[in-house]
């Protein structure tokens, strides 16, 4: 588990003070893949290096399973750090030696012995699936080649915990989504917490189960990411969720029925666990005529969020009472203004 | 045209000489100016061992020999190298401020080859546990080692140009021949073969040089 506590980050530059985090306070349970995002600048890679100590806090604490990470003498420190795996936007890989090398550098730090290295080396690069690429030099591989020997080197030292720092930033969409279900895999297989800092709210949505976002030094909202992806309260939040989630009637099908009488738009949240025949209701009881104007499915990591934007036409009154009914919190629909 | 007052015995000489001071002093040169061209990498502001005090002395000094040419080094510090030596000629006498010249030298090119390492590479080194040790061993190194091959050749080939100064101190090798029987007796067969020697010399140590460096970089 890591736990930070009113962590604060000062940086002076030539005399010039940058605050890169204030009194951020975040906790990841073991298990998790926690996602966090936010623009540039926000202090995310300030962030996820206090969790390994490569950033010391100026005020604050960092917890790693209960232990203050403070309260380390240096080679403590370094001996936790074989705990926290760490793969990096580009890659870091040492050119100069072999794929195989590469796996094995942690492992000949931590002065294994060779037919060790060689067993969990030869393992690891199965695992990410380039065990014939052990001979291989890094400049000779694909950036998503690049990335999973980054990942099998984290994984080296056997971590409970791996940080990503905007890990498939440097990689096409189709590489990014190979990367994430890798990382998906080790979360599950080896039960290994995941922190992943992107800008990228798809990479969220595919596989964090919790998500932080930070703007300015501070962490602005924080939870279960089906919560924050179906409800965003701040701003930015907002921003981040509509750019995988689309629940915006488009401008084209909104000309297209703003003018017709009688009516009223109304957003109708809906998942698969839902029983209640909306639809039906209220053609049946309340008499009116519905029309589906827009709708929209995501993919949530197992889950789904949906939105149905219904137009009811009818008279005055039905229409009222047909959006009293539609506003019970079971059903939890939002009139829109047409 | 092909007269000359010099033997074969004394060119052989005056070569084994050469050989002798760039050689010589470029391992003892290479001895203190890698380990302390490495130290004025890590113990620089914000490096990975930082130490003002070391680092705030070390690099004006490095500084200091690093401005004098190496003519003027050589005269000025005779009473250093009669200490060391017990002579202030000969040889034995051009090493010393040879010595003296090159490993700054060296310092200075070594510590911008291990400079233009990646600082991702040492963020990597630090993030597994890495020791100040490991990481200049096990990754700063290695990554600067064709650059370093090449800062070496750079080393050795100035050298050469100094050697051809010991003459003032009688040290000998090929450029004291070329001064002494080539320009003052005018002996223009010795002034060409050495002119071509060094210049072979040169080119080789250079073509050396970025075979090797390219071998390790792999390119
Ligand atoms: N070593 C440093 N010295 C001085 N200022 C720094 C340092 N590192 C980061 N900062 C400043 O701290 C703030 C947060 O930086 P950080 O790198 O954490 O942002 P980020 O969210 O990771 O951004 P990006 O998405 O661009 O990587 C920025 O204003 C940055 O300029
Ligand atoms: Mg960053």
């Amino acid at each position: 588990m890591i736990e930070m506590k009113h962590i604060s980050k000062t940086y002076t530059r030539k005399g010039v003070e940058t605050e890169a985090l204030h009194q951020v306070n975040l906790k990841v349970n073991e298990g998790d893949i926690y996602g966090v995002i936010g623009y540039s600048g926000a202090g995310k890679s300030t962030l996820i290096r206090m969790i390994n100590f490569l950033e010391k806090p100026t005020s604050g604490q960092v917890f790693i399973n209960g232990i203050d990470l403070g309260s380390y003498s240096t080679s403590q420190l370094r001996d936790a750090r074989k705990n926290i795996g760490m793969i990096f936007q580009h890659f870091n890989l040492l050119n100069s030696k072999t794929i195989f090398q590469n796996v094995a550098i942690p492992l000949v730090l931590s002065k294994v012995n060779k037919t060790q290295i060689k067993d969990r080396v030869l393992e690891l690069l199965d695992f990410v699936g380039l065990a014939d690429k052990a001979e291989s030099y890094p400049n000779e591989l694909s950036g998503g080649q690049k990335q999973r020997i980054g990942i099998a080197r984290a994984l080296a030292s056997n971590p409970s915990v791996l940080l990503c720092d905007e890990a498939t930033s440097a990689l096409d969409p189709q590489t990014t989504d190979s990367i994430l279900n890798l990382l998906k895999k080790i979360n599950e297989e080896y039960n290994i917490t995941i922190l992943i800092i992107t800008h990228e709210m798809s990479i969220i949505q595919k596989v964090c189960n919790r998500v932080a976002v930070m703007e300015n030094g501070e962490i602005i909202e924080e939870g279960n990411v089906l919560d924050v992806f179906g409800s965003p309260q701040q701003t930015s939040t907002k921003k981040f969720v509509q750019t995988v989630i689309h629940d915006e009637i488009p401008a084209s099908v909104k000309n297209k029925i703003k003018d017709v009488p009688n009516s009223r738009l109304f957003k109708v949240p809906f998942d698969q666990n839902d029983t209640n025949p909306i639809v039906n209701d209220l053609i049946r009881t309340f008499n009116i005529t519905v029309n589906i104007v827009f709708a929209s499915i995501n993919e949530i990591k197992d889950d789904t969020i949906g939105y149905l934007v219904l137009q009811l036409i009818g008279e005055k009154d039905l229409l009222e009472k047909a959006a009293g009914y539609l506003s019970h919190p079971e059903i939890g629909a939002k009139e829109l203004a047409k | 045209m092909f007269e000359t007052t010099v033997t074969m015995d004394q060119f052989i000489q005056s070569m084994i000489d050469t050989f002798y001071m760039v050689g010589f002093s470029l391992v003892i040169g290479s001895i203190i100016g890698i380990p302390l061209g490495i130290l004025l990498v890590v113990t620089r502001p914000g490096g990975i061992i930082e130490s003002k005090l070391f680092y705030k002395i070390m690099n004006p000094i490095v500084n200091i020999f690093r401005s004098l040419p190496f003519i003027i080094l050589l005269v000025a510090i005779i009473p250093f190298t009669r200490l060391i030596v017990h002579t202030s000629i000969g040889t034995p006498a051009a090493i010393v401020p040879l010595i003296i010249y090159i490993a700054p030298f060296i310092a200075r090119v070594v510590e911008n080859s291990i400079l233009e390492v990646d600082d991702g590479i040492i963020e990597a080194a630090e993030s597994m546990g890495a020791t100040p040790f490991q990481t200049i061993w096990y990754f700063l190194i290695p990554e600067a080692l064709g650059s370093l091959i090449l800062s070496l050749t750079t080393a050795t080939i100035g050298l050469l140009g100094a050697t051809a100064m010991a003459g003032a101190v009688g040290g000998g090798g090929i450029g004291d021949l070329a001064i002494s029987y080539g320009y003052q007796r005018f002996d223009s067969f010795i002034m060409l073969v050495t002119v071509v020697v060094l210049i072979v010399f040169v080119q080789v140590m250079q073509s050396f040089g970025n075979w090797l460096a390219a071998k390790v970089r792999r390119e």
